[in-house]
């Protein structure tokens, strides 16, 4: 990958946060330095309490930082304050989120979960339909269109929520341990289809891991301790 | 975009419906309340409309003959036929009485009108089916809610009477069905008392020194003989000339008679602003808190539906739904259910209402009323589910 004519998807730089104030503040992130590529997938790991959450929410726009810079795709997101006004737009048009469990909206059909998205970007409900039937085709979840969430298996749930993640194109991914609910080959299953997505869309991928399984997956890790990233080249193992 | 109003509606259909109904019961017995009083000053109109009257001619400094008990002789409206304006007289006798009929006591009216010529008025407006009075005696004319039928015999005290003729919506202001009887007749069922009353009079008139003298021969019957009947009416019902004007005809009757003389409007007054106030007050009672028990269960339900989609809302709000998203679809589904709890209530109260023993009258008017308040309190209703929503932070769709 030729990385210097490119222009990274996520850039931190000593950005930090702290949770409350006196005697009661946390400082979760102590100045985290992080640099993700279009098309990469990324792992974040680190014991429990190290900040892996809080940082997946600051980039996110889910909560305010509390210090250093944060760019997305070039343009400044965050310095001293946010440097844009409407976070959930950005959000909607820009992130893409897969959580642990994966919330889904139960009164919405799966299609409409995945059409849900480009609906909110203002796309027409055919069109938005259309997108969201590629994407669940593309996740194998094709078949079960037209089911209700409660329908789904745990594994199902989560591939309709990745479909969910992509349906606007958003050039980034967030995904807290994605694969937690998952059996091993499931687990796998999961982390190739993100593979294949950072690669046909060149989407920029953070994936948050306890999972022993899948770490050996990534290509590079950001190890977090004492709320700083330490970057360690992964094994890259092919799934 | 799809309505995730509805949406969520659907999928939890079952509990929406339910509610939707038991708030509709609610709202339906609140436009009832509503009809009840539009019922009495309905049919307070009517007793005005039907008597055929443009005055009412009662005793002296009494709210006569409907609000309060009025007695005047039945020969006081020679004076006042001979009035300029005045078209037409006619003596009216009211008084309410327990009927048995068909093995059940109900409450009637007894009317006594003048018969000796048609047109009178005091008489019902129009029969819906069999004859005036002809023959003085022991005849009626019934409404239709009494339940008699033409033709048929009903005792009304101490007489049996011929069920003559049938008329309709013919109600005192208490809206129980009026039965017109000759003036004669109603007299004695007004005042002519039963044997073991009769007896008893005579018994103690004749204890009475003052009557009973051994000097005076006669005395004690003539005495006895006066006690036994009645020359007394309600009221003089009149009937104005083309273009005579009731004020005036009114003033004149007051100023000579020693009477008191009301118009319709006055009469109007009596009944809807005095007579059923006291109703009317105890039915706004009914109204206010029924309005605001409808804005506690929308506002309860709405919440609770919201409240049980929390997570959803905070998923919402990180992919992007702006606020305004989220808000409607607690406000479309506030109003949702308020629209159905409304067309169930008002279909409900159109169902029970002929039920009621009295008239319960529903008017457009009313509904649309009835309407645009429970769209009001619905969206106000939700005001609490919405800051409830608004206040959710994205984050927790995330978790730790
Ligand atoms: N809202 C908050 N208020 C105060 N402190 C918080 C808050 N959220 C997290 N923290 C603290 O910040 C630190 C980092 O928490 P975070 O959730 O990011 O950890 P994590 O790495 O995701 O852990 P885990 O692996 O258990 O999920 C912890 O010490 C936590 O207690
Ligand atoms: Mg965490």
């Amino acid at each position: 990958m030729d990385k210097v004519d490119k222009v990274p998807a996520i850039r931190l730089t000593g950005l930090k946060k702290r949770y409350g104030t006196g005697d009661a503040a946390v400082d979760a992130l102590k100045g985290v330095d992080m640099t993700v590529w279009p098309g990469e997938v990324v792992g974040l790991i680190g014991p429990s309490g190290s900040g892996k959450s809080t940082l997946l929410k600051c980039l996110g726009a889910v909560i305010e930082p509390t210090g250093g810079h944060m760019e997305l795709a070039g343009e400044t997101i965050y310095e001293d304050g946010w440097k844009i006004s409407d976070l959930r737009a950005l959000r909607r048009d820009r992130i893409g989120f897969v959580f642990q469990a994966p919330y889904l909206i139960p009164f919405l059909d799966v299609t409409d979960n995945v059409a849900l998205l480009p609906m909110l970007a203002g796309a027409d409900n055919t069109v938005a339909r259309q997108r969201a039937l590629e994407l669940l085709n593309a996740l194998d979840v094709a078949h079960r269109a037209g089911a209700q969430i409660s329908q789904l298996s745990g594994g199902e749930q989560q591939r309709v929520a990745i479909a969910r993640s992509l349906a606007n194109h958003a050039p980034i991914i967030l995904a807290d341990e994605p694969t937690a609910p998952l059996d091993s080959e499931r687990a796998l299953t999961v982390m190739r289809i993100l593979n294949e997505m950072a690669q046909q869309y060149q989407t920029a991928i953070i994936v948050v891991t306890h999972d022993e399984k899948i770490i050996p997956t990534f290509k590079r890790v950001y190890q977090i301790r004492d709320g700083k990233t330490h970057e360690e080249a992964g094994e890259g193992r092919p799934i | 975009m799809i309505n995730l109003a509805a949406r969520d509606i659907l999928h939890g259909w079952g509990k929406f419906l339910f509610t939707g109904i038991g708030l509709g019961l609610l709202i339906g017995t609140t436009l009832t309340m509503a009809g009840v009083f539009r019922g009495m000053v309905d049919d307070a109109q009517v007793l005005i409309d039907n008597s055929g009257a443009d005055l009412w001619v009662v005793q002296q400094g009494t709210l006569g003959p409907y609000a309060e008990p009025s007695s005047i002789r039945d020969d006081v409206w020679r004076g006042i036929a001979g009035l300029p304006g005045v078209a037409e007289t006619g003596n009216a006798a009211y008084l309410t009485i327990q009927m048995a009929h068909a093995g059940r006591e109900s409450r009637v009216m007894i009317v006594g009108m003048d018969v000796d010529r048609p047109g009178r008025p005091g008489a019902p407006g129009y029969l819906t089916a069999g004859r005036p009075i002809l023959h003085g005696h022991y005849e009626a004319i019934a409404d239709e809610r009494t339940g008699l039928q033409l033709g048929e015999r009903v005792r009304l005290r101490r007489h049996e009477y011929t069920v003559v003729g049938l008329t309709r919506r013919m109600v005192s202001s208490s809206g129980d069905p009026m039965i017109f009887v000759s003036l004669k007749d109603a007299q004695e069922i007004q005042f002519l008392k039963d044997n073991d009353a009769l007896v008893n009079e005579r018994a103690r008139t004749a204890a009475n020194p003052a009557f009973n003298r051994p000097g005076v021969p006669g005395l004690l019957e003539a005495a006895q003989a006066s006690s036994g009947q009645s020359r007394n009416v309600n009221a003089v019902l009149v009937r104005l000339e083309p273009g005579a004007n009731p004020d005036a005809v009114a003033g004149e009757i007051q100023r000579w008679k020693r009477l008191t003389a009301y118009t319709r409007e006055q009469m109007e007054d009596i009944l809807v602003a005095k007579l059923i106030a006291t109703s009317a007050k105890q039915i706004g009672m009914f109204l206010i808190i029924l309005a605001v028990v409808t804005a506690a269960i929308i506002a309860f339900i709405i919440y609770t539906m919201t409240m049980a989609k929390l997570r959803e809302i905070a998923v919402l709000k990180l992919i992007g739904a702006q606020n305004r998203t989220i808000a409607m679809m607690i406000l479309q589904q506030a109003l949702s259910l308020g629209l159905l709890g409304f067309l169930v209530g008002r279909a409900s109260a159109g169902l029970w209402g002929p039920a009621f023993p009295k008239y319960v009258l529903l008017l457009p008017g009313d509904a649309i009323g009835g309407f645009m308040v429970v769209m009001v309190i619905s969206a106000l209703a939700s005001v609490v589910a919405i800051r409830a929503a608004l206040a959710i932070d994205p984050a927790e769709a995330i978790g730790g």
